[in-house]
């Protein structure tokens, strides 16, 4: 009886996530709207002078777009959990941490990705100079990534508990402040006409650790979760 | 207690009385506390990965996702384990009675329905083993026979089946062997 491959099988699940997250299309909406509202609010609440909101636009930006990502975090395992269907992910025979890691880059297109692509149009209501469009673009694509692997750890973590939604975001958070202390500065420096490259190279080694190292941990705190 | 290939193993027991745990603890979902379970003689917390893919587990919950359809829902949750076509998703949704159901979403079926297609998802993975938690829930008269037909074919087909139940199973050709928890 020829098995279904490892690849396969995270081809599959990749695919199943982001059919059912376009099924629920609110779902994958509400963080894009939540970032654009908190951006739309930074003028009203500090000055309409461009020349004072391009001081403060790469810190909001990407406090934002984190706050955004964490809204869906929680819902990552929920709906398997409940339905049964994570059982039987285990039960499958594949690589749990690969399954893991597929649902992860299901979640960032879903999620993330939206938010990367918006972002520009949100910068250039802020001040922000076409020229650092591109790394902030690219720090956000990074940043989200991080994101959604740590969120990934806290989810599966707190999958067994009953609210765990608070108790994921004190989890998550601290664990995402270098990210955000790096991401920020990264889009500070472009505003002001610098080369990046240094707090991008971190956050990207930032992106590849956590996204080689979470799977391992979901894995077993899933095993845990399901006991 | 052992299961052999041609066998069926009837786990009864009151309430409370431990079956699903049991049956968790046979799918390595949960860790004996004492004793073990061995696959062919070796102990499954060896390899739970390579165990896993010699039985198959339907339990309380019908592993179901409510958007996908009845024939989503098998792709995934076969095409997980082996590579399944569409002729043998159709032919195993007519053999467990949902014809007319393939593009339905498993939100619109009847309990009894969801029942059917999880039983599906089992047949069509194509596993020696199968451990059932209550698979005669919900099913009317005839899901009830039909289910008995298939698991005595799966039997004399050379697989083994372990089912957790209220009442002793009326499975052709074949007795079970019962364990009783109190």
């Amino acid at each position: 009886m020829p098995r279904t491959s490892a690849l396969q099988a995270m081809t599959l699940t990749y695919r199943r996530d982001l059919v059912l997250a376009f099924r629920h299309w609110e779902q994958v909406a509400q963080p894009v709207v939540f970032f654009a509202m908190v951006t739309t609010l930074v003028p009203l609440a500090l000055s309409p002078e461009l020349n004072e909101l391009r001081q403060v636009a790469g810190g909001m930006l990407w406090i934002a777009a984190l706050l955004a990502a964490l809204l869906g975090l929680e819902f990552l395992y929920r709906a398997d959990h409940t339905d049964g269907t994570l059982e039987q992910m285990l039960l499958s025979g594949q690589p749990l941490g690969l399954l893991a890691a597929a649902k992860t880059a299901a979640h960032w297109t879903a999620c993330g990705l939206p938010l990367v692509l918006v972002s520009p149009l949100l910068a250039v209501t802020l001040g922000v100079p076409t020229e650092a469009l591109c790394t902030l673009m690219l720090s956000l694509a990074l940043g989200t990534g991080i994101l959604s692997a740590l969120g990934a750890v806290g989810a599966a973590l707190t999958l067994g508990l009953r609210r765990g939604s608070v108790l994921l975001s004190l989890l998550v958070l601290p664990l995402a402040m270098p990210a955000l202390i790096f991401g920020a500065r990264a889009v500070d420096m472009a505003i002001q006409g610098e080369v990046a490259r240094g707090p991008l190279l971190l956050l990207g080694a930032m992106c590849v650790l956590s996204l080689t190292l979470a799977p391992f941990a979901v894995a077993a705190a899933l095993r845990i979760s399901l006991e | 207690m052992d299961a052999e290939a041609g066998q069926v193993v009837h786990v009864a027991g009151p309430n409370g009385s431990g079956k699903t745990t049991l049956l968790r603890v046979f799918s390595g979902l949960l860790p004996a506390e004492q004793g073990g379970i061995r696959w062919r003689g070796l102990p499954i917390t060896s390899d739970l990965e390579a165990y896993a893919t010699t039985f198959c587990y339907l339990g309380h919950s019908d592993a179901l996702k409510a958007d996908f359809t009845a024939r989503e829902n098998l792709a995934y949750g076969v095409g997980l384990r082996r590579p399944v076509t569409a002729a043998g998703i159709d032919e195993v949704l007519s053999r467990a009675g949902l014809s007319g159901c393939h593009e339905l979403h498993a939100r619109v079926l009847s309990a009894g329905q969801k029942r059917r297609l999880a039983m599906a998802r089992v047949m069509l993975a194509a596993a020696p083993l199968w451990i059932l938690d209550e698979p005669f829930t919900n099913l009317d008269h005839v899901g009830v026979l039909l289910l008995s037909d298939v698991i005595a074919e799966h039997l004399d087909g050379g697989g083994a089946v372990i089912v957790a139940a209220h009442q002793p199973p009326a499975i052709p050709r074949h007795t079970a062997s019962c364990v009783e928890l109190s």
